[in-house]
């Protein structure tokens, strides 16, 4: 295994996780439709029960990205959220209030009522996507930050390694329409995978009938946005690496041309997007069929890893500076050292182990749908 | 070093305050998952064993209370990992090579199994088979204990860094053994006494919650029942837990002399030292170390300080001012002045800079190979370099002084609990002291204060140092203004007191519901 090897799999590793992460804020997705989607009591529950045994996947895979991404590119983790920090923390704290609204909401003693709750589950679900896709976005748009090591030993302005190059600390992302767009392609892709997993976890077929009516729409928004931003990055400038000198320059087509130069990833890109589209079409189209979530994930998944895989592979700057250029990131120039990535290689040798339980307890779990008698007589949210 | 004169002192210390907050609020949930999840996993394997339906509710009553506390322990969880990151930048990235490990271990092996068996646990009651269903109880605890191994092992590499080594070209510490950072001697220490702890919290909260229905006179086979598995699990802990800290403090001794010192407000030390038990330190102020030799009004053990910090009751124990001014250890060698490894700090940030440089300007491999043995060989005292006063590097005597007595304190007044508890059990009258209710009830708080202190010697002890020896807190942060770690701060002050105030509610309702049986 060689050095560029590791730093190529471990780039592989951080960008899984993260496609894992936006499939699974299918949570967040359905909570965002508490109240539009669920129109009596019953139906708000059941929403909630359904997305309520699964959202500390969601939480324990956002942790593991970014205790991934600092294992093994802790330049990224200090110059991003050191420097990104109000983003950051909006998304970390709208993450807070979701972890202990589900165990909340309906126990005795919740002097702030369930509707408080659940109101923090709507903000959250649809902060949460869309902050991480404006986040995300960055890797192809850019972000406002200079690193400078020497500053640690001789830096006369501060001793501070990385440092963003504007007051907002993360804010202006937003100001960047085209990672708004991207933020709200994941908020509605978040809400298609949130209506299509409900449908298939809960034995309620109003929720179903307006699940496949609602859809249309936020499908419909999802591939506009999608498409659109798509289009923008594969057709315009992307930052390259000069992997002889290391230095970061403008390509145009940069995006299109890395999808070029690694076929597998342009046909694994065309095959998640026909499983995305083949999940929410037969969904809309069928009375009786109600497990689009598994193709709609499964084409999410391979989808968005090769999204980010074509930010950092290739002789690309994964993590572009637009303050200075020659500050970006490169898996090269911000990976950690090879012992530490092979080290983390070995332990990563577990993840199919620790997949593989996952999958046999949800499975354990979802194999009977969620019905009304077991939210109102068993452990329930 | 006029770069360090542009630091916001400000800032530095809202960065500390937001993460001992978050620090603060996280280990008021932390212990009692870690506590409760044995002692649901000991009924539920009582249930599986007999049968009876009793030890069923009486698991699943006590689950319904972990699942309330786990919610908030993962959501203070979250913002303690990100937090590395968004307020101590230069630290991330100077340690990220060896400490983010850990924690990318403790997400891929600890936290998902936690994740995916507690949804078992709780939602599987009736869709799984009992032995899976005790199985997953039992691994959720396995998970939020490994969970625990992982962090300290980065805490306690930040008390004692091992396994790395300063790479000059990447500007940044670089692990070089990974056995020696999971396996160091303090990682292990920590996690004994640490999960002991929480062990011994676990085992007060269901001791005291049991004597509340006894005092209520209600729930009666379950509070006795309950309280006998709370008391002999509580014992035994607070037991071991003695060891371990006794092991604890003679590692500390060994490894951060100066945190030991404060502890015991010893500024002036030597051999065949005694052990306060109490004495007049102002709570308020830092002490006069540099003029006085020890606290007013102290009453001490003799020779016991000795013997907990080299196992010798004649054994040299250093005191502020020594490890200031440089001291002779019992094995002959010599620990160096502030004044001198402030000198050595300075060659290696001198050395570094020159070695930049040179090779920016493509010198000669035997002048970089110059620098580099320079650099290497003052690389411990890197962190000395930013140091410009000698009271810098002394913590805050008054909270270690104090804490370190209220953490003993507690442990030994949780032994005389558990003990009287038990004796109370054998003797078949645990039902009808209330006396003994009322103390058990009242040490649920007394437990939390404990526990809390353990952490405010540990990290306040390390002061003023994020990695020990080798990076200041002040050149460990981030590049932001004072004003929005001040505003992060206290937003979040309200969201976990609020969320807090919530969260007790719920429990008392829960507890006067009672189980299901």
């Amino acid at each position: 295994m060689t050095y560029t090897f590791l730093q190529h799999y471990w780039c592989f590793v951080v960008a899984l996780l993260a496609a894992l992460l936006v499939f699974l804020m299918f949570v967040q997705g359905a909570n965002s439709l508490i109240f539009s989607w669920g129109r009596t009591e019953d139906e708000r529950r059941f929403i909630v029960n359904s997305t309520g045994r699964k959202w500390e996947f969601t939480f324990t895979t956002l942790v593991t990205f970014g205790g991934a991404f600092f294992a093994s590119y802790p330049l990224f983790y200090s110059t991003s959220f050191g420097g990104a920090y109000w983003l950051w923390m909006i998304i970390l704290f709208s993450f807070v209030l979701q972890a202990v609204s589900y165990e909340f909401q309906s126990k005795l003693g919740n002097m702030l009522g369930t509707n408080t709750f659940r109101c923090l589950l709507v903000l959250n679900g649809i902060l949460g996507p869309l902050l991480l896709g404006g986040a995300v976005a960055t890797f192809f748009t850019g972000s406002n930050f200079i690193v400078e090591r020497e500053n640690i030993i001789d830096g006369v302005a501060t001793p501070i390694i990385s440092r963003w190059a504007n007051g907002s600390h993360g804010l202006d992302a937003l100001l960047n329409p085209w990672n708004v767009i991207f933020g709200l392609a994941v908020v509605e892709l978040a809400r298609t995978l949130g209506i299509l997993y409900v449908m298939n976890n809960v034995a309620d077929e109003n929720l179903r009938s307006r699940g496949s009516v609602r859809l249309v729409g936020t499908s419909l928004c999802f591939v506009v946005f999608f498409l659109a931003f798509l289009a923008h990055v594969l057709l315009g400038e992307g930052y390259a690496v000069d992997p002889s000198t290391g230095i970061v320059y403008m390509e145009p087509y940069k995006y299109l041309h890395n999808l070029l130069d690694m076929w597998p990833l342009l046909v694994m890109l065309v095959i998640g997007v026909v499983f995305v589209l083949y999940g929410i079409v037969r969904t809309i189209a069928s009375k009786t069929y109600t497990h689009g979530i598994w193709p709609a994930g499964f084409g999410t998944v391979v989808t968005v890893t090769v999204l980010l895989l074509l930010t950092a592979w290739n002789n690309t700057a994964y993590y572009p500076s637009t303050a200075d250029l020659q500050s970006s990131l490169t898996m090269q120039n911000s990976s950690s050292s090879e012992f530490t990535l092979r080290t983390m290689f070995w332990v990563s040798l577990l993840v199919p182990f620790v997949l593989a339980y996952i999958v046999y307890a949800w499975a354990a779990i979802d194999k009977k749908e969620i019905t009304l008698d077991e939210i109102n007589n068993d452990h329930a949210y | 070093m006029n770069h360090l004169l542009t630091i916001d002192t400000a800032m530095v210390d809202w960065a500390r305050a937001q993460f001992a907050l978050t620090a603060i609020y996280h280990w008021l949930f932390v212990p009692l998952t870690l506590g409760l999840a044995v002692m649901m996993g000991i009924m539920e394997t009582l249930y599986y064993r007999t049968g009876k339906e009793f030890w069923k509710q009486t698991a699943k009553y006590w689950q319904r209370l972990f699942g309330i506390n786990f919610a908030m322990g993962v959501a203070t969880g979250i913002i303690l990992e990100f937090e590395f990151g968004t307020n101590w930048s230069n630290y991330s990235y100077l340690v990220g090579d060896v400490f983010g490990a850990p924690l990318a271990i403790e997400g891929i092996v600890a936290f998902f199994m936690e994740s995916t068996f507690v949804a078992v646990m709780f939602f599987g009651w009736n869709k799984v088979s009992k032995g899976f269903h005790l199985a997953s109880t039992w691994l959720t605890g396995l998970g939020a204990t490994i969970s625990a191994w992982w962090i300290l092992v980065a805490n306690s590499w930040m008390q004692y860094p091992v396994g790395q080594e300063f790479n000059p070209e990447t500007m940044r510490n670089e692990m070089t053994s990974f056995l020696q950072v999971a396996l160091s001697p303090v990682a292990v220490d920590k996690f004994i006494h640490t999960v002991l702890s929480a062990w011994v919290l676990g085992a007060v909260f269901v001791v005291g919650v049991s004597s509340w229905y006894l005092l209520k006179k209600r729930n009666i086979e379950f509070a006795t029942k309950s309280l006998r598995v709370g008391t002999i699990f509580g014992l035994v802990s607070s037991v071991l837990i003695m060891a371990s800290g006794h092991h604890s403090a003679y590692t500390v001794a060994q490894t951060q002399p100066m945190k030991l010192a404060a502890m015991e407000g010893l500024y002036k030390g030597g051999t065949d030292q005694p052990l306060t038990l109490i004495s007049a330190v102002n709570p308020f102020r830092q002490p006069d170390y540099e003029r006085q030799d020890e606290p007013p009004m102290k009453i001490a053990v003799p020779y016991a300080l000795s013997f907990l910090a080299t196992n010798d009751i004649h054994g040299l124990v250093p005191g502020v001012r020594d490890i200031l001014d440089g001291y002779t250890k019992a094995d002959g060698t010599v620990e160096l002045s502030l004044e001198q490894k402030i000198e050595r700090g300075r060659c290696a940030i001198t050395a570094l800079q020159e070695y930049r440089k040179a090779k920016k300007g493509g010198a000669p491999e035997v002048i970089l190979n110059e620098l580099r043995t320079e650099i290497k060989e003052n690389m411990p005292y890197f962190g000395y370099g930013y140091v410009r006063e000698r009271s810098q590097v002394v913590p805050y005597i008054p909270v270690c002084f104090y804490a370190f007595r209220v953490m003993v304190g507690g442990g030994c007044l949780f032994i005389l609990l558990f003990a009287l508890s038990l004796f109370f059990i054998y003797k078949g009258k645990i039902t009808e002291m209330r006396w003994f209710h009322w103390i058990a009830l009242l040490c649920i708080p007394v437990a939390y204060i404990v526990s809390e202190s353990g952490w405010l010697v540990a990290e306040f002890g390390r002061q003023p140092w994020t990695i020990q020896d080798m990076l200041p807190t002040w050149v460990g942060v981030s590049h932001l203004g004072s004003s929005a770690v001040m505003t992060t701060f206290f937003l979040f002050l309200i969201l976990f007191t609020t969320l807090l105030a919530v969260e007790i509610s719920i429990m008392c309702k829960q507890i006067k519901k009672g189980p299901e049986l």
